[in-house]
């Protein structure tokens, strides 16, 4: 984490309508080698029994990561990039805490390590100014990473939103969402 | 409210750190067994008491952490006494004495790190006790004025005779070179580290000097000084004693002043653990939360209700407008929650994906 090459200008932008589930994006995170070759992001059905709709889930790097204030092992931090990184292996003790608290349904417990592990936006690419494995190989640009000006050509009629609702509980992020242009937030529940 | 908090900790630390001089004062007979070689080690063994025991107690005033601490005692205290008691003893054994959980991370790892814990682990049950005076050897005066005999030593706990064991003997063998096998299970398991940490790219990318390197440079240092030391007057006729004498003194010292500050403070924190394990064990006997989108049971209710006590305790309120909690969604359930709203947002600016 001393030396790095992170490119500051670049930004994650999902837009979940666009996933068709093919599931690249699995495959390319066990790339990752910050992970230990395992997939951390998450395709799901949004709901089988009514639709074929599917969604993607990359961690969304909250300024105020619910995950890491609500571990009780501090096990989870923040850098300076804004990126949150994943269980320090010695200090995670397995409670889950960050798991069921995330407001995004990110972090995984894997059960056989007694350990959560989640993503880091492919810290080993990022830090040396690439892109996060599942952005390179989404062939639907659900998952883009690149720079606002790239992304604003691309997608004239959206805006990307970083800025999320859950309740009485508001969470602003380091990715974003991309929405219908001039879209401010967007209300879950 | 965080300087009264912190004052709290100051206190029990105080406290802590005074019982054991007075221990180690009794203990070692008015510090007639004291050893005042070793006067620089007790003071940093005093100091890595002080600052452990408070870093734990700010640690444990931390909302989440003092939820697990609460209910692992209470869960502990509660109900068949007796059984929980076999279980604390019996993981702790697996996980704290074994870190058996390393194991499916890694066979190697496992390895290297139940060399490197045992290494240390066995010379902190050695070392504090000798440092502090509870322990000391003495030659039983008969068979040293008697050069014909075997010379026979006592080992004294507390100033009380425990056991005796003759010089030459395999148990004075292991008893005098003891920290010598330390030394050479903490260097195998921390050059495993150490190569590891230098290879692994994932590693590379994420680690810190302070953090993850010098701790077993230091751990490196600290056996191989001590090593030397020892086979220094053993077959080096003393050569560079000092020099190691004094490096051995500063690295140890290091180590234990930087306890309850860095990377060594895992080894404190572990023991939550076993903690986490009852809890989740307690928890699916009270009964499981069943996520109100998926249908399926996620997590224990009592995880998910003590949950959303803490969040508040943080200042997070994820009370929805019914009454219920964003938190009552299984994580597959908060993400197709995320993916319908997007959805519902797309199509009320009528274009899909814009
Ligand atoms: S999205 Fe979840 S896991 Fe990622 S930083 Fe936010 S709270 Fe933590
Ligand atoms: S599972 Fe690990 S990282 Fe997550 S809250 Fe518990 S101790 Fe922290």
């Amino acid at each position: 984490m001393e030396v790095t090459a992170y490119k500051t200008d670049m930004e994650f932008f999902v837009d979940m309508q666009r996933c068709i589930g093919c599931k690249a994006c699995e495959m390319a995170c066990a790339e990752c080698e910050t992970n230990g070759h395992q997939s951390m992001i998450h395709v799901n059905y949004v709901e089988r029994a009514v639709s074929i709709q599917t969604t993607v889930q990359v961690c969304m790097h909250c300024d105020d990561p619910v995950c890491a204030r609500v571990c009780p092992a501090d096990a989870i931090s923040k850098d300076d990039f804004g990126v949150v990184h994943s269980a320090n292996t010695a200090r995670c003790i397995g409670c889950s805490n960050c798991v069921m608290a995330c407001p995004f349904g990110v972090p995984i417990k894997e059960e056989k390590y007694d350990m959560m592990m989640k993503c880091n936006m492919c810290y080993d690419r990022t830090s040396a100014g690439k892109k996060p494995m599942c952005a390179t190989v989404c062939p639907s640009q659900a998952l883009f990473y690149g720079t606002r000006e790239e992304i604003s050509r691309m997608r004239p009629n959206s805006t990307p939103v970083n800025t999320f609702i859950f309740g009485q509980q508001t969470v602003t992020t380091k990715v974003n969402i991309m929405m219908p242009k001039g879209s401010t937030h967007l209300k879950v529940h | 409210m965080h300087t009264s908090l912190n004052k709290k900790a100051l206190l029990v630390a105080l406290v802590v750190t005074l019982a054991c001089v007075v221990i180690s004062f009794y203990g070692s007979r008015k510090l007639q067994n004291f050893d005042p070689a070793l006067i620089a080690y007790l003071f940093g063994t005093l100091f890595a008491l002080f600052g452990g025991i408070y870093r734990y107690c700010v640690w444990l005033q931390r909302p989440p952490t003092w939820m697990y601490f609460r209910r692992t005692w209470q869960f502990v205290f509660s109900g068949s006494f007796f059984v929980h008691l076999y279980y604390l003893a019996a993981d702790s054994v697996k996980n704290l004495l074994f870190q058996r959980f390393i194991y499916p991370r890694g066979k190697k790892r496992w390895i290297a790190h139940f060399l490197l814990a045992t290494g240390c682990m066995a010379a902190f049950a050695i070392t504090i006790p000798l440092t502090l005076g509870w322990i000391n050897f003495t030659l039983d005066p008969a068979t040293a004025l008697d050069p014909g005999t075997t010379r026979l030593y006592y080992a004294n706990f507390f100033g009380f005779q425990v056991m005796s064991f003759k010089l030459g003997s395999v148990m004075a063998f292991l008893i005098f070179h003891a920290l010598t096998w330390c030394s050479w299970l903490v260097i195998a398991g921390a050059v495993f580290f150490m190569v590891r940490r230098m290879t692994n790219a994932g590693l590379i990318a994420t680690q810190t000097f302070e953090g993850d390197l010098l701790p077993l440079i230091l751990l490196i240092i600290i056996s191989v000084t001590g090593l030397g030391l020892n086979y220094s007057y053993a077959f080096m006729k003393g050569m560079a004693y000092d020099f190691m004498a004094v490096t051995h003194a500063i690295s140890v010292i290091l180590f234990l002043v930087w306890i309850p500050f860095g990377k060594f403070f895992h080894i404190i924190q572990r023991p939550a653990q076993i903690g986490a394990h009852i809890y989740k064990k307690e928890g699916m006997k009270r009964g499981m939360a069943v996520c109100p989108h998926t249908g399926q049971a996620f997590a224990t209710q009592l995880h998910v209700d003590d949950l959303k006590t803490v969040t508040q305790q943080l200042g997070f309120d994820f009370t929805l407008e019914n009454g219920s909690s964003h938190l009552d969604f299984s994580p597959e359930g908060k993400r197709s929650l995320l993916a319908k709203a997007h959805l519902q947002a797309r199509q009320e600016g009528g274009n899909l994906f814009g």
